[in-house]
């Protein structure tokens, strides 16, 4: 695809045997969402965890922006401005959520600074309260990570991706674990950002899929089993039977 | 984040001043005996870096000390060489430079690993100088000058002066508090905390983690260098003892009953523990085996140190019971 | 370098290794198995070694001071697990290895003060006593070659039970997850207990054999420790393979670093060490954390 942000050929990851990723080949485009949708042990968050660096493939290639990232570490992939949040809360549990916030902004300085006091970067710390803003959290910003509900640590999560201020976003599971009222908020603030970043994103929710989503690709078992547009795919007979069938069920 | 509060800066400032005036009324022995303490509180001060901040247990961390006092050893004895000017930046060379190698080696690596790998390390050097007839081997050698530190004819600092000795190190023990404090409060103090927190998110955030732990590790070991160049000044004794893995416990011991993760912590600990092995000294020769039993009985009831003490104290003073937690 | 001579530091490196494996297999069992970092661990090794001479000098029999030394240090280590450590399971490995430091504090003084200060050598059994002549001028000791005979009984045993034994699957797993340990039928209390117990009993048994070629000297175990250490980090961390190719390696790098290079002997098994993290920092047998 010519408009390709991000791009992967042939992406494997083996375990021992056990193939979870088996040669994925991806094109995200530009400025879409890319829902990826499939049961438990699709090989879903092992995608992701190829995608941003955590893990490093057996084989295949990830391109971002037109440049070959394979096999970076995940800093460099953060840096190169991809971000991630995770499925399972992953904040620091006794910092503010505006601290929460200030340490993933103060990531993207150019460099890193010793001795020079980090709440005199101005703009580090009024891209921290944006991010905070942007997902609702600003009455929260001096509440230790602990003690926000499951919810609002959820939004926490995404708001100290956002703090990166990243271009790509991979998310995992945004809505998991949430109530009707928290998840609609989530989808609510996800179709803003859709605005002006590329996503990623892993949902069990399928309606929030397609109420988002441009792009979805449906796993099984490790492997690709059907790439398009959401009509297509809902259309798609061996999806419906594969999954959508089961889970309708 | 760790913060200041009024109380304990109020405790800071008069610690101080009471250290500053000390000299007026101690006698001889406690000013020679401060001065030893003192240097133990920087080398602690700058573990404490590692251990309490970053979240690097490292048990090798008198190599950096050791090491120190054997290149001012090394360069009075050998090469005649006794200006501070050069005898200063040397020690804190090759303090820097050990924990570079070191560090790099052992980073890579986390929890016991870590451990296990600094110790090795640590030992390496030990046995280098300890199986060294040039280094005076097992037994040590003595450094056969004070520094000196003079402008042509003009003495600057007069090592061997014992007042001007605790006067140098109070303010290398200042400076060097002065200097964490700093550090901890930039983005680099930020991210170590994260890193101790949560390593993987610090590096999904876009840290370098590899790096930011290598600089916190030789930035502690040049500190531990001061420290080293220090003690050479006040003993004049180089033993390959210094480099040692008791030493290095014995260092780790100072930072946690002071409480780790504080900068006060570890000079609280050091004036305690060395007060305390002082008293033993003077009750039995077996005095180690009454420290061991203090050691036990620390981990057992007081995991947090003094400083976790206090704080519990000052909590339920304050009347709520919660304790603030330990991030 | 005759060929002999060869042989002989050949065959003394590979005893040594024998040694370092028994002490580092308990080592690495019990953090394997456990979690905990125990730096008592050359203690125990010290302490056997210690009684074992003792009772052979009260008894007049070296085996026989085996046969009582050995359960009595276990003894003192399931004492030291069931008050002391068994409280630092959940804890930070800094506190484990605080409290261990105090306890080689505590017992090297112990020592002291029971044992006195000097080095004593303890009498080879009559039985082991001679020399296998190798060459016209050279020869090597018989008890040389038992000890390396007994290593490798004890591996062996040690192999057996991690292969054959429900124990050993737990071990083999390196697991300590509670509803594994559980499904299997373990309480993971005697679990721990058996596995210390274990470990106290390779160092301590090690400590006593060694002794009538090393002698009883205060601060033995220290040495020992540390050289543990090395083989650990170099096999892997809960690796049993590891460690014993580990201290295979150590062993020999060792007696020929003090062959060929006596001024920096000390330094050459260090350098091994960093020349394999340099390739693995995990180490050779090591799982990636």
């Amino acid at each position: 695809m010519a408009d390709a942000m991000l791009e992967t050929r042939g992406l494997s990851r083996r375990f021992g045997g056990l193939a979870a990723v088996q040669d994925v080949s991806l094109a995200v485009a530009r400025g879409k969402v890319h829902a990826i949708v499939g049961p438990n042990g699709a090989g879903k968050t092992t995608l992701i965890n190829l995608l941003s660096g955590d893990l490093r493939p057996s084989d295949g290639k990830v391109s971002y922006q037109g440049s070959d990232i394979t096999g970076w570490p995940a800093h460099r992939v953060a840096q190169a401005g991809i971000g991630r949040s995770y499925q399972k809360t992953n904040v620091f549990r006794e910092f503010t959520a505006l601290e929460n916030c200030a340490l993933a902004a103060e990531a993207r300085l150019p460099r890193l600074h010793l001795f020079r006091a980090a709440a005199t970067f101005r703009e580090t710390a009024a891209r921290a309260e944006r991010a905070l803003a942007l997902c609702s959290l600003e009455t929260r910003r001096e509440t230790r990570a602990a003690s926000l509900s499951y919810g609002e640590q959820r939004q926490l999560e995404l708001a100290m991706m956002l703090a990166t201020e990243p271009q790509l976003l991979l998310l995992d599971e945004p809505l998991a674990g949430m109530g009707p009222e928290e998840s609609a908020r989530v989808v609510d603030l996800l179709k803003r950002l859709a605005a002006d970043h590329t996503m990623v994103m892993i949902e069990h929710d399928m309606d929030a899929v397609f109420a988002i989503a441009d792009t979805i690709t449906v796993m099984v078992n490790g492997s690709v089993l059907a790439s398009g547009a959401p009509q297509a795919i809902r259309a798609n007979r061996e999806v419906q039977r594969a999954y959508l069938g089961e889970d309708a069920a | 984040m760790p913060h200041l509060s009024r109380a304990a800066l109020t405790a800071l400032v008069l610690a101080t001043g009471f250290l500053a005036l000390f000299p007026l009324w101690g006698d001889t022995f406690y000013i020679r005996f401060v001065t030893k303490i003192m240097v133990y509180a920087l080398f602690a001060m700058s573990l404490d870096l590692l251990v309490g901040y970053a979240g690097l247990v490292s048990l090798g961390h008198a190599a950096f000390f050791g090491i120190a006092v054997y290149a001012v050893a090394g360069l009075v004895n050998k090469a005649g060489v006794t200006s501070a000017f050069v005898l200063l930046p040397a020690a804190l060379g090759a303090s820097a430079m050990a924990a570079a190698a070191i560090g790099w080696l052992s980073i890579r690596t986390s929890g016991v690993y870590f451990i296990m790998i600094t110790l090795a390390l640590a030992q390496m050097l030990f046995y280098f100088f300890n199986d060294q007839k040039y280094w005076g081997g097992t037994d040590g050698m003595n450094i056969d000058q004070r520094p000196t530190l003079a402008l042509g004819d003009l003495t600057l600092l007069n090592f061997g002066s014992r007042l001007q000795l605790y006067y140098l190190a109070l303010a290398c023990l200042a400076g060097a508090f002065v200097l964490l404090a700093v550090l901890l409060r930039s983005p680099f103090g930020h991210a170590l905390v994260g890193i101790r927190a949560n390593e993987g998110r610090m590096r999904a955030l876009g840290y370098d983690v590899q790096r930011v732990k290598l600089i916190a590790f030789v930035i502690a070991g040049t500190l531990a260098g001061l420290a080293g160049f220090l003690e050479a000044a006040r003993s004049t004794f180089a033993t390959p003892a210094l480099l040692g893995w008791h030493e290095s416990g014995h260092v780790l011991v100072l930072v946690i009953l002071g409480g780790m993760g504080t900068l006060y912590g570890p000079v609280l600990g050091a004036f305690v523990v060395l007060l305390l092995e002082d008293y033993f000294a003077t009750l039995t020769d077996r005095w180690l085996l009454i420290m061991g039993v203090f050691v036990i009985a620390v981990v057992m009831f007081l995991p947090d140190g003094l400083a976790g003490l206090f704080r519990r104290v000052a909590s339920l003073a304050r009347g709520r019971g919660r304790s603030a937690g330990d991030g | 370098m005759s060929l002999s001579y060869f042989l002989i530091q050949t065959l003394n490196g590979v005893q040594y290794g024998f040694l370092l494996f028994l002490v580092a297999s308990g080592l690495t069992l019990v953090f394997g198995i456990m979690g905990v970092i125990n730096l008592a661990h050359g203690a125990f090794y010290m302490v056997g070694a210690y009684l074992a001479w003792w009772f052979a000098r009260a008894t007049g029999s070296f085996v026989l001071a085996v046969l009582l030394a050995l359960p009595i240090t276990v003894l003192l280590g399931l004492l030291i697990e069931r008050f002391g450590i068994r409280h630092l399971y959940a804890r930070d490995h800094l506190h484990q290895v605080l409290f261990t430091y105090g306890l080689i504090l505590i017992l090297n003084e112990v020592q002291r003060v029971v044992f006195g200060n000097d080095v004593h050598g303890v009498a080879i059994p009559p039985l082991l006593a001679g020399s296998l002549p190798l060459t016209e001028a050279q020869s090597y000791p018989i008890y040389r070659l038992f000890i390396s005979v007994a290593c490798v009984a004890v591996a062996g045993a040690l192999y057996l039970v991690i292969q054959r034994t429900r124990l050993g699957m737990v071990i083999r797993a390196g697991s300590t997850h509670r509803e594994m340990v559980a499904a299997l039928g373990f309480d993971i209390g005697r679990l721990f207990m058996v596995v210390f117990g274990l470990g106290v009993a390779l160092a301590a048994f090690a400590g006593m054999i060694a002794a009538p070629v090393n002698t009883v000297y205060p601060g033995m175990g220290d040495q020992i420790l540390i050289i543990s250490f090395v083989v650990v980090v170099i096999g892997g961390i809960g690796s049993i393979k590891g460690a014993f190719v580990g201290a295979m390696l150590v062993g020999i790098a060792d007696t020929y670093g003090r062959v060929l290079l006596p001024t920096g002997a000390g330094v050459v098994v260090y350098a091994v060490m960093a020349l394999v993290l340099l390739w693995r920092p995990q180490g050779l047998f090591g799982r990636m954390a």
